[in-house]
């Protein structure tokens, strides 16, 4: 009896599953991850009735790139970085993107002007802009508090230790802009021997206080585990254990990174139709402007900025905690996707090298 | 037998030893097939997958396979060869075939592996490969001057052949120099070999650490009556029933340096406040987690082979005028050596692979082979070189492995 | 063999009480003397306290209260290795990574003796027991028996005074054992050492020792030369445990110091020799051993009480007829006959009268 009702059940899910369409959305997981569900994905299932499954792994581009190499891909759309966009485009593992299938903003401006420069690749949609920033714990400083990227590397005026992604990219362009380097220059600079050495040993200045870390959501927990004083992060994840969680941190905006977080359709999706529905349907300027309810992401779209209204909570005025608030944006640190397609094996080698000696 | 023997032979006549041999087939082919399944499952699961891996540290076609002119030419025209018009002209027809497959992004990483910064060379030419009239040599110069670098052509080259040894010189410190020798790579670039040392030198300590701490606990619960070694046999085996992470993470929280331990130390006055230990993010975090974590992994087949092991083998060393000492070392010890060298290869195995817990406990100084295997499985995507350190380290192993057959005998150990 | 007054009680147990859990007695006030040269058995059923006393003698169990003097001097805290004690084990406890040779020199290296005269006493200890051969197999390698000299050779080859065995043949096969039973005792004459044997084997405790201690419920319940065992038992255990035995219950009818009548439940009288009986009217359990019945009157004593017996079943042995039979009520009753030459033959279903000399008959407690 209860077989057969468990076989019932089971046929009755498999015919479920072949008529509701649904798609596969890969992203990066925690807070970000919620915000695209509340934001992007809810209203679309209600609106067209697509289901959205949403996948989370520590860098969408790992397993979109495992997926179309061994040509089984259960992946319709991935939310990935700009350089991993770029790179994953040019070994033609994306679909291609045609910017006219994107909405115009409210008020008639196309796609293509509307969005910030750069955000719109080949392959790849930009949705937020987002920034690496450095937070530190109030209560630690007592006098003066910490307020440029230079005091992140000053142990003797503001001591304690720091957290540092683990990473070449980001680590080595902040350390050569707090070493003084402008931020215009700073891809010059650092394909340079000179360069590296310079970065490297502007890390060496800390590297003894560094706590190293990997995923999103360890910064906001080594500060509240007094693990770190000050820690490089992701803007939003800060935003979230400061006002959600309501930690005594702040957030230095001086030469903060700035970077994109694209959609990406993998070669081969089994919902290619899908996928490019929820595409046009996510970074239309409303759902962009949405999405900053709930995380302290910039939106990809100018059109947008307006629209920003309150955190989720009612009462936190969410402009002041963009990333792309010009008051926010002292000596920003543009990525460079190219350069580091380029450079990115030389110098991890040589971060690495120098993590490990 | 000579032929002068008569011949066995069964009752209806038919020799006894070919009987004999078709009845032992039989028996063989039904065993056969009750593995069978078993082994198409390890193959199709673990062989040909493993296979695959290792053949890419060897085997890297992404720019053969996008250059056909390119190769061709290589083919034709001897290493120092100059590089002539002929030359440029198979490299504008390789890049505009790239242009036409999308390939130049693969292609050019395939060469930046190599070469840094090369990547761009091919997408940047690429895009205006349309373009292209003769002479070739001046019109890719005019987009990217870059290309009459000899290096390049060299890497060129020895990637337009798939079968390469390159990742595995990148896995040892080494590269080509402009003339395509073997060198060393620069001092600030080398961290293969210091890490394949490094985890060498920290399993080992661990399997050490694991060998003295689990020794004694194997042993109470190889004497204790059966009630109570279960209970302590469900605090040993409840590691295994706590997802990895969870337990690496407790680890963090007692080990921090606002953690539950340096608390009790401040709180006990061992430490002063600003005087607290850093036992994470460091070696020691490493050491302490990885040898909680295999610690039963060295526990289980020493209780198994101390279990087997009567009191009656001591008593009577005793009785023949052993010290405790003497008699621990010259009876109990000798016998439980199936069950340390079982255990000793499983941690030393398990913790040379080991990348979770290193990688969130270990900070810099305690990061492992393992985690640049991973870094290079799943953030730098040179996935032949994580394949050539793979089998690097598998190498590694199975010498080791070899040596502690030849010193100690395989068939001297027990898994329990 | 001559014993001088000290060394009557080389080994000596004390008021010796062993308790593990703290409740029950497992040795009750244990007192035991044994001379020296001496081979002392101690026979009992599991768990009647004798192996308790071997682990306690070697040091591996301390005694709760009492002492245990080796050759006059108190050892209850003395640790095993400085006993001196050689010890064989049930199950030999040959060091199986040691080879026959590591095995026997390893109580002389522990001692600290050079390698050529180690050597010297391993080839003559293993000659001892004609295992000279086997200097250099693994004990994994040899039969039971085999290991068993090993294990003797082992014992014996640091030349100790006093020798423990726990039960060292219990593993091998009957002939096998009835064949070491001999050779460890042609050991121990030659060699003159003592000898404390743990047997549950009765037939094993008669054939060997010079004195048996009958083990049961923590005390010995008799301590004698194996024929004084086996003829005049002190009490009903003794009686049953050692040898085949018939029992008859009753009441004492008449009582005099040397001999008694019993009537039985059934109404019959017979005769007896009161042992641990002391006045008319008590009850009490006969003793009589199946080889003392006889069925011919003319073999009787004059004046012989005898009572009718129904034979049940007559089974042939060889050199003995056992005949079971009913007997006053009891059909367990058991006569054995020899096989001579003019043996009367019974059969199922026959009645005969029985009887047998008064000392044959033993008057115990009655259990």
């Amino acid at each position: 009896m209860n077989k057969l009702l468990t076989l019932t059940t089971a046929l009755v899910a498999v015919g479920a599953a072949a008529s509701a369409e649904e798609i596969s959305v890969v992203s990066w997981g925690g807070a970000y991850t919620v915000s695209q569900v509340e934001a992007y994905h809810k209203p679309f299932t209600e609106m067209t009735g697509i289901k959205v499954v949403s996948i989370d792994a520590d860098n969408p581009a790992s397993p979109l790139k495992a997926q179309v190499e061994a040509g089984n891909v259960t992946i319709d759309l991935a939310d990935v970085e700009l350089s991993d966009a770029i790179r994953l485009c040019d070994e033609g593992l994306l679909e291609e993107i045609d910017p006219a299938m994107l909405p115009p903003a409210p008020d008639g401006t196309p796609a293509t002007e509307d969005f910030v420069p750069g955000a719109i690749q080949d392959c790849a949609v930009a949705n937020i802009v987002w920034g690496t920033v450095i937070a530190y714990d109030t209560t630690k400083f007592s006098g003066e508090q910490p307020s440029t990227l230079a005091d992140f590397f000053d142990l003797e005026k503001f001591p304690g230790k720091r957290g540092l992604l683990k990473s070449a990219k980001r680590s080595m362009e902040m350390a050569l802009v707090a070493d003084g380097v402008s931020p215009d220059e700073v891809y010059d600079v650092l394909g340079t021997e000179e360069g590296v050495t310079r970065a490297l040993a502007k890390l060496d200045t800390i590297k003894d206080s560094t706590v190293w870390w990997e995923a999103g959501a360890q910064p906001p927990q080594l500060l509240a585990d007094g693990e770190v004083v000050m820690s490089t992060g992701y803007n939003g994840r800060f935003f979230n254990a400061m006002v959600a969680e309501g930690k005594p941190f702040a957030i230095i905006w001086d030469g903060e990174y700035m970077d994109y977080d694209l959609w990406v359709i993998p070669k081969g999706a089994p919902n290619v139709e899908g996928a490019k529905k929820f595409l046009a349907f996510s970074t239309d300027t409303q759902r962009l402007a949405d999405q900053a309810k709930y995380i302290a992401y910039g939106p990809a779209r100018k059109s947008s900025a307006a629209l920003i209204g309150m955190y989720q909570d009612g009462k936190t005025e969410m402009a002041p905690h963009m990333p792309t608030n010009p008051d926010n944006m002292i000596n920003p640190i543009w990525t460079d996707p190219t350069f580091w397609a380029d450079h990115d094996v030389e110098l991890s080698e040589k971060f690495n090298a120098w993590l490990a000696s | 037998m000579t032929d002068a023997t008569a011949q066995l032979t069964t009752a209806d006549g038919k020799p006894l030893k070919a009987a004999l041999a078709a009845s032992l087939a039989r028996s063989r082919r039904r065993a056969f097939l009750l593995v069978a399944p078993l082994f198409l499952f390890v193959l199709i699961t673990f062989v040909v997958p493993i296979g695959q891996m290792l053949m890419q540290s060897v085997y890297n076609d992404t720019f053969s396979t996008a250059a056909p002119a390119l190769g061709k030419w290589f083919d034709e025209h001897p290493p120092g060869s100059e590089i002539d018009e002929s030359a440029y002209a198979a490299l504008a027809s390789d890049l505009k075939l790239m242009k036409e497959q999308k390939t130049s992004g693969s292609a050019g990483t395939r060469i930046n592996y190599d070469i840094s910064g090369s990547r761009s060379m091919f997408t940047g030419t690429a895009r205006k490969a349309d373009k292209f009239e003769p002479p070739y040599k001046e019109a890719i110069l005019s987009v990217e001057k870059k290309w009459d670098n000899p290096n390049i052509w060299r890497a060129m080259r020895s990637a337009s052949s798939p079968l390469t040894i390159d990742f595995y010189l990148a896995a040892l410190d080494m590269t080509r120099d402009d003339a395509g020798n073997i060198v060393s790579v620069p001092e600030g670039q080398a961290v293969y070999k210091m890490l394949f040392g490094r985890t060498m030198m920290l399993s080992l300590a661990i399997t050490v650490i694991c060998m003295f701490v689990a020794f004694p606990i194997a042993h109470l619960l190889a004497t204790l009556p059966l009630a109570k070694s279960n209970l302590l046999m469900i605090l040993v085996l409840l590691p295994f029933w706590t997802s990895l992470l969870v337990r690496t993470t407790s680890w963090m929280v007692l080990l921090q340096s606002q953690g539950v331990l340096n608390d009790l130390l401040v709180w006990l006055g061992i430490i002063g406040d600003d005087g607290r230990i850093q036992m994470m993010y460091n070696r020691t975090g490493t050491l302490v987690a990885m040898t909680h974590i295999l610690l039963p992994f060295m526990v289980l087949p020493l209780y198994s082979v101390m279990r087997t092991i009567p009191p009656a083998y001591v008593r009577a060393a005793r009785s023949l005028g052993a010290n405790s000492f003497v008699a621990f070392y010259r009876v109990y010890l000798p016998q439980t050596l199936p069950g340390i060298g079982a255990g000793a290869l499983l941690v030393f195995i398990l913790a040379v692979g080991y990348y979770i817990t290193p990688a969130l406990v270990g900070g810099a100084d305690g990061q492992l082979i393992s985690n640049l295997i991973a870094f290079h499985m799943q953030k730098s995507l040179n996935w032949s070189l994580a394949a050539a350190l793979a089998a690097l380290l598998l190498a590694g192993i199975l010498a080791l492995y070899w040596l502690y057959d030849r010193i100690v005998g395989i068939d001297n150990m027990k898994l329990g | 063999m001559t014993i001088s007054e000290t060394d009557k009680s080389f080994v000596v147990f004390d008021h010796v009480q062993k308790s593990y859990d703290g409740e029950t007695l497992v040795v009750k006030d244990l007192n035991l003397s044994i001379g020296k040269g001496e081979f002392l058995t101690m026979l009992g059923p599991s768990g009647s306290g004798k192996t308790t006393c071997l682990m306690m003698l070697a040091g591996f169990e301390t005694a709760t209260h009492g002492e245990i003097r080796l050759g006059g001097r108190n050892i209850n805290m003395v640790p095993p290795h400085k006993r001196g004690i050689g010890m064989v084990f049930q199950n030999y406890a040959l060091f199986p990574h040691m080879s026959v040779a590591e095995n026997l020199a390893f109580p002389l290296e522990v001692r600290g003796m050079g390698k050529s005269d180690r050597e010297a006493k391993v080839m003559r200890a293993l000659d001892m027991v004609q295992m000279g051969a086997f200097a250099n197999r693994r004990p994994a390698q040899l039969s039971g028996g085999q290991q068993q000299r090993i294990a003797l050779a082992r014992a014996l080859v640091f030349d100790p005074e006093l020798v423990l065995m726990d039960e060292p043949l219990g593993a091998l096969d009957k002939q096998l054992r009835e064949h070491m039973q001999f050779e460890i005792k042609a050991l121990h004459e030659r060699l003159g050492i003592t000898v404390v044997y743990v047997t549950h084997d009765q037939g094993e405790a008669l054939t060997m020792s010079d004195r048996v201690a009958v083990f049961n419920d923590g005390r010995i319940q008799q301590l004698a030369p194996p024929d004084e065992l086996y003829e005049r038992p002190k009490n009903s255990f003794v009686a049953q445990f050692i040898g085949e035995n018939n029992k008859l219950p009753g009441t004492v009818e008449e009582y005099s110091d040397d001999k008694c009548l019993v009537r039985l439940a059934t109404g019959e009288l017979i005769d007896a020799t009161p042992v641990n009986i002391r006045k008319k009217g008590q009850e009490t359990l006969v003793s009589i051993r199946p080889e003392r019945i006889e069925f011919k009157p003319e073999m009787m004593p004059p004046g012989a009480h005898m009572i009718s017996a129904e034979v049940l079943e007559v089974i042939y042995m060889g050199d003995i007829f056992r005949t079971r039979m009913r007997v006053a009520g009891s059909e367990d009753f058991v006569m054995k006959s020899r096989n001579t030459l003019g043996q009367t033959k019974l059969h199922p279903g026959e009645t005969i009268k029985i009887g047998w000399h008064p000392q044959d008959a033993r008057a115990l407690d009655p259990m």
